[in-house]
């Protein structure tokens, strides 16, 4: 720290939204119809453009619909699944694995050949990244993010807290803040913690609020996880 | 060299001045030579109370600027031998604090303290942070309630991650809990959070305990640090304090309601 920084750089999570072009034929057209519906409303919203399973764009035709969305009003700031030269030449940055993409979609046969015939959307048996492990309490106003891999807190995580990961997270303490496994959308992601006085539990984007949580599993060992689309709170 | 303790809670209001006050006074009565300095730039009152309020000439912001140095911003205490004030600007806010500043007048300090006492305003912002950042110990200040607990969570998390100690990597700063305006009855009856609560949520060691008390009042308004009123409960509670503070084992003697005759007659 210095009496005058004049900046400080900050990994931040965000929420961008992802514009998957599935036919670019009709893009445009469909485009302007929902745009017409609610005018004004996505005005200057930053857009990570991504073709769909495919879809191809020469870097002439990619540079034209980026110029397409930008006459709408929109604001693309980064490409997804195209090359970087492609991107830039549309004055575009790249972004890698946009958020639910990778995991959601089939897996492609180009790099996970062992994987064809297998269940899509496991996630499972995709490569992991290693557990991040967390041994003092996560204080109110602290956020842990374990990306790529499991997040394994072997203290209290204090309300006001956030814990999250990609994979599971397993508290060995009390949760009292909010917990969200498979933020990338793993949806055999769980949660696991010794007392359970969660302000949050979120696996897959699926939610339950403190009070949505079984009083009777209130301060007891639980596990978290998706049943059928469903959270669902066990006793451990 | 001088070990820098932080008083802080996230939270205003819960007794860091009285407890900053309490915590030099007694170290100084131990033999150790103390400073304590207000880093609540805009709302001075440690001087208040420490009864020193009419003999503040240059305070802490002075000397930042160079406009004062420290023997002539120092005020010494009359009643303890070997303590001293460092006052707050009462003109001024806390932009006025920078981390130069704050770090050579702290530096100043170690050279002839074996103690330098960082009574810290209320907040996260810049003045806690600049009152926090240099430290080695903690005394985490808080009211046995939920909005203070979790206030001093979050002070806890700040300690763990923007002082020295944790950006350069060295030992973590030692964390200290006190809990002040204990009422033992109203936690018998669930108005209050249980010492047992505050410390499993918190999760760091009780330092010591100190009981609702109209002592504290009157020796905030007469100037005198209530540790120096040897007959009080606060002023007994602040004492063993400072013993724990200084390694010493002393049982915890305010955690339950002292009965009075009738109560111990009928034994409710």
């Amino acid at each position: 720290m210095s009496a005058t920084e004049a900046f400080t750089l900050k990994g931040r999570m965000a929420t961008l939204s992802v514009l998957e072009i599935i036919d670019p034929g009709q893009l445009f057209d469909q485009l302007d119809q929902r745009l017409g519906q609610v005018p004004g409303f996505f005005d200057g919203m930053p857009l990570v453009v991504m073709p769909g399973p495919g879809v191809d764009f020469s870097q002439e035709a990619f540079a034209a619909l980026i110029d397409g969305l930008r006459e709408r009003g929109l604001l693309p700031v980064a490409g997804s699944g195209v090359p970087a030269a492609v991107a830039a030449a549309a004055g575009l940055g790249v972004m890698r694995n946009p958020a639910g993409h990778e995991r959601a979609e089939k897996p492609s046969p180009a790099n996970n050949g062992a994987a064809t015939g297998q269940p899509p959307a496991g996630g499972r048996d995709n490569p992991r990244g290693p557990a991040r492990r967390v041994d003092q309490p996560v204080r109110s106003g602290q956020q842990i993010y374990a990306r790529g891999g499991d997040l394994v807190v072997t203290a209290p995580v204090s309300a006001g807290a956030e814990v999250m990961a990609d994979g599971h997270v397993h508290i060995y303490g009390a949760l009292r803040g909010r917990a969200l496994a498979g933020v990338q959308g793993d949806r055999d992601a769980r949660i696991f913690c010794q007392s359970l006085e969660a302000e949050l539990v979120a696996v897959a984007g699926q939610y339950r609020l403190s009070e949505q949580l079984p009083g009777r599993l209130r301060g007891k060992p639980a596990m978290m996880g998706l049943q059928q689309d469903e959270l669902q709170v066990e006793a451990l | 060299m001088a070990r820098i303790v932080v008083v802080t809670s996230g939270k205003g209001g819960v007794g860091k001045t009285t407890t900053s006050a309490a915590l030099a006074a007694g170290l100084a009565k131990a033999g150790y030579k103390t400073v304590v300095v207000d880093f609540d730039v805009g709302l001075r009152n440690l001087d208040l109370i420490m009864g020193c309020e009419r003999r503040v000439v240059y305070d802490f912001v002075n000397v930042i600027n160079g406009e004062a140095n420290l023997n002539q911003a120092l005020i010494r205490d009359k009643r303890v031998e070997g303590l001293e004030i460092l006052p707050a600007s009462q003109t001024r806010d806390k932009d006025a604090l920078t981390f130069e500043g704050v770090q050579s007048v702290l530096e100043g300090l170690a050279e002839n303290h074996d103690y330098i006492i960082c009574d810290s305003p209320a907040g996260i912002e810049r003045g806690a942070h600049l009152a926090m950042y240099f430290a080695d110990d903690a005394i985490v200040v808080t009211n046995p309630e939920v909005s203070s607990v979790r206030d001093s969570d979050r002070v806890l998390g700040l300690l763990a991650s923007k002082t020295r100690r944790a950006e350069q990597g060295d030992a973590p700063v030692a964390e200290h809990l006190v809990v002040t305006r204990y009422a033992p009855s109203r936690v018998g009856k669930g108005e209050m959070l249980s010492v047992e609560d505050i410390c499993e949520i918190l999760s760091i060691e009780l330092l010591g305990v100190v009981p609702e008390s109209n002592a504290v009042l009157n020796a905030s308004n007469a100037g005198v640090p209530v540790i120096l009123e040897d007959g009080t409960d606060a002023g007994q509670a602040y004492d063993d304090l400072v013993a724990r503070y200084l390694g010493e084992a002393r049982p915890q003697r305010f955690l339950n309601e002292k009965k009075g005759l009738l109560g111990r007659i009928f034994k409710g």
